[in-house]
């Protein structure tokens, strides 16, 4: 019954904060809808199949830089359009990508997704002509649905159309990711997970599946990369680094990776308490580290563990 | 001709750090079966100290000279960092490698901050004393002596640890312990022991290795975590657990690198980043895989 409740109540007040009146607090909100659709994504991969990825920035990276070179060279200022290009070229990158590593599992799989997301930063860093090296690439202000909103200002723009806009695509990428994770194919990956030998013996197509997982998570990361660079109005090679994939495992590990709503809740933590910790101290990694140390020896199974008794993802 | 023995020079001499920092690595994955990513972070903790030891040894008087000394000392004194960071990881050695992996993060973010903490955001340099053993003449280029000290103390430390781990009975049993850990414990070894000291021994030659390279450039906060991916880049082409694996890697990067630099500098990483996908994907136990340290 909560398991109802709880994601309709969440989603209203969700809705509910730009009315507010406290601006900082919605624009907080739009990079939280970004890692949230791409957490669902590599929670496909991670929580659901068993595969860990120390590179999945790469994703979000091709997304945010696909919307900026759409945006700043080709001068294209549909979202849609920059949204529907992100997820053909993530889908394109990760078809070779994803078809190499999921020859490895465990250790292996994670220092071959970590040295591809690499590669593809030190390619961002480095071919200033068409990524603008270090200072990365702008973003100019989409339109959403053909609507400019050329009368509104940035803010008023950014916790306007452009957080319901965030907000309606996370929900759709929930709906989606529900959908896949109780598809016949989330059970195979399921299956997978707990154990791969069984899973081949029954007739899952072990390597198969795991693509199609890293596929998924690639589309999904690509899609949330899109969001969020927008707010930013910047798509920067630090989108690729290996530290960033490392803080998208922590938020998935926070929330609890081995429940749906985990990734949601460990952006959403994430990003708040970054915030929070952010004003009070310039350490805040330090106080992160200290967090992630607690939450892996302590709590492996997130927040969501604590709430749920039962992992049901 | 000497430019380019001058290049390869530059890359050997990134190797010997670059070669302690995969040595620890290797063998804490030996033993501990854990991928330190804060062996990065161990590097950029020597190189900062070291700079403070150096520099607060000279103002006290100590000749210039004595300033490797000093440097070697404060890498070593790092070790007291060991036991509790191993305390830390014992935690956590029978969950999954993705928490491993994790905790290890936790650390690189926390280090990052004490070093910004201690020693702020700016570069940090050490007072010239880079230049004090004089400089050697090759062709036109000069090279500077300290570098060659550094080369040859890599190789010492390469091969020291080849006669520790063949032939001391430390070696033996760490050996052992990376082979099979039940095994090694049920013939009466002391695990926790062991890996208290390999964790130690693992931390102490980033710490060297950091304190070893910096008198040739400025410590920034950022080294260690660009330091761990290079590292990582040389285990992997060496083949994970392995000494000489760690040893190959390093040269294999150090120079590859140098020689991008030189030839084609947006290739720097990507070069070794190509490499390192390739070994993974044809042989993605490394070049040199064994089971043991």
């Amino acid at each position: 019954m909560t398991g109802r409740l709880a994601p309709a109540a969440a989603v209203t007040a969700a809705a509910a904060v730009p009315l507010l009146g406290r601006d900082y607090y919605a624009t907080l909100m739009l990079p939280f809808f970004g890692y949230s659709i791409a957490l669902l994504g590599l929670n496909l991969l991670f929580g659901t199949t068993g595969l860990l990825s120390f590179g999945h920035a790469l994703f979000l990276a091709v997304g945010g830089y696909t919307a900026a070179y759409l945006g700043s060279t080709l001068g294209v200022r549909s979202l849609e359009a920059m949204l529907a290009v992100a997820l053909v070229v993530a889908a394109v990158i990760a078809v070779p990508v994803g078809w190499l590593c999921v020859r490895y599992v465990k250790i292996y799989f994670g220092m071959l997704t970590l040295a591809f997301g690499m590669l593809f930063y030190s390619f961002l860093y480095k071919f200033y002509a068409l990524t603008g090296g270090d200072e990365g690439m702008p973003v100019a202000r989409p339109s959403l649905l053909g609507q400019g909103f050329g009368e509104l200002d940035k803010t008023a723009y950014l916790i306007g159309p452009y957080y319901y806009y965030s907000l309606a695509l996370c929900l759709v990428a929930a709906v989606v990711m529900w959908r896949i994770v109780r598809s016949p194919l989330g059970l195979s990956l399921r299956a997978i997970r707990e154990n791969a030998d069984k899973a081949e013996y029954v007739g899952v197509r072990v390597r198969r599946y795991r693509f199609y997982a890293f596929v998924i998570a690639a589309v999904f990361g690509a899609a949330g990369g899109v969001l969020l660079v927008v707010p930013t109005g910047l798509a920067a090679p630090t989108l690729a680094y290996w530290t960033h994939s490392g803080n998208l495992v922590f938020m998935l590990l926070l929330g609890g990776f081995g429940h749906f709503f985990g990734p949601v809740v460990g952006a959403f933590v994430f990003i708040f308490l970054q915030d929070q910790v952010m004003s009070v101290t310039q350490y805040w990694r330090f106080v992160f580290g200290a967090v992630l140390a607690a939450v892996v020896i302590f709590l492996p199974h997130g927040l969501m563990g604590l709430l749920a008794r039962r992992a049901d993802a | 001709m000497t430019q380019a023995l001058n290049l390869v020079l530059g890359g050997v001499f990134h190797a010997a750090a670059l070669f302690l920092v995969a040595a620890g690595l290797q063998l804490v994955f030996g033993v501990q079966k854990i991928l330190n990513l804060a062996c990065g972070s161990f590097y950029a903790l020597g190189a900062y100290t070291g700079i403070a030891a150096v520099n607060a040894a000279l103002a006290a008087g100590v000749p210039a000279p004595l300033f490797l000394p000093v440097l070697v000392a404060s890498g070593l004194a790092l070790g007291v960092l060991g036991p509790p960071l191993e305390r830390l990881l014992r935690t956590i050695y029978d969950r999954d490698e993705a928490f491993q992996l994790l905790l290890t993060f936790a650390l690189v973010l926390m280090l990052e901050d004490v070093i910004r903490f201690v020693w702020g955001a700016a570069p940090y340099q050490m007072a010239g004393v880079y230049l004090t053993y004089g400089q050697v003449r090759l062709g036109t280029a000069t090279v500077p002596v300290y570098n060659f000290i550094v080369i040859a103390a890599g190789l010492a430390i390469a091969a020291g640890m080849g006669l520790l781990l063949t032939r001391s009975r430390f070696g033996g049993i760490v050996r052992a312990a990376a082979e099979n850990r039940g095994m090694a414990q049920a013939l009466g070894v002391d695990m926790g022991r062991i890996s208290t000291r390999v964790f130690t021994l693992g931390l102490v030659l980033g710490t060297v290795g950091g304190a070893l390279v910096i008198p040739a450039g400025a410590a920034v906060n950022e080294m260690g975590i660009e330091l761990i991916v290079e590292a990582f880049a040389v285990v992997v082409i060496g083949g994970l657990g392995s000494m000489r694996g760690a040893f190959v890697g390093a040269l294999v990067v150090g120079v590859l690198k140098a020689v991008a630099i030189a030839v084609y500098p947006e290739a720097e990483m990507l070069a070794v980043y190509l490499i390192v996908i390739a070994v993974l994907l044809f042989r993605p136990t490394g070049l040199f895989a064994r089971a043991t340290a």
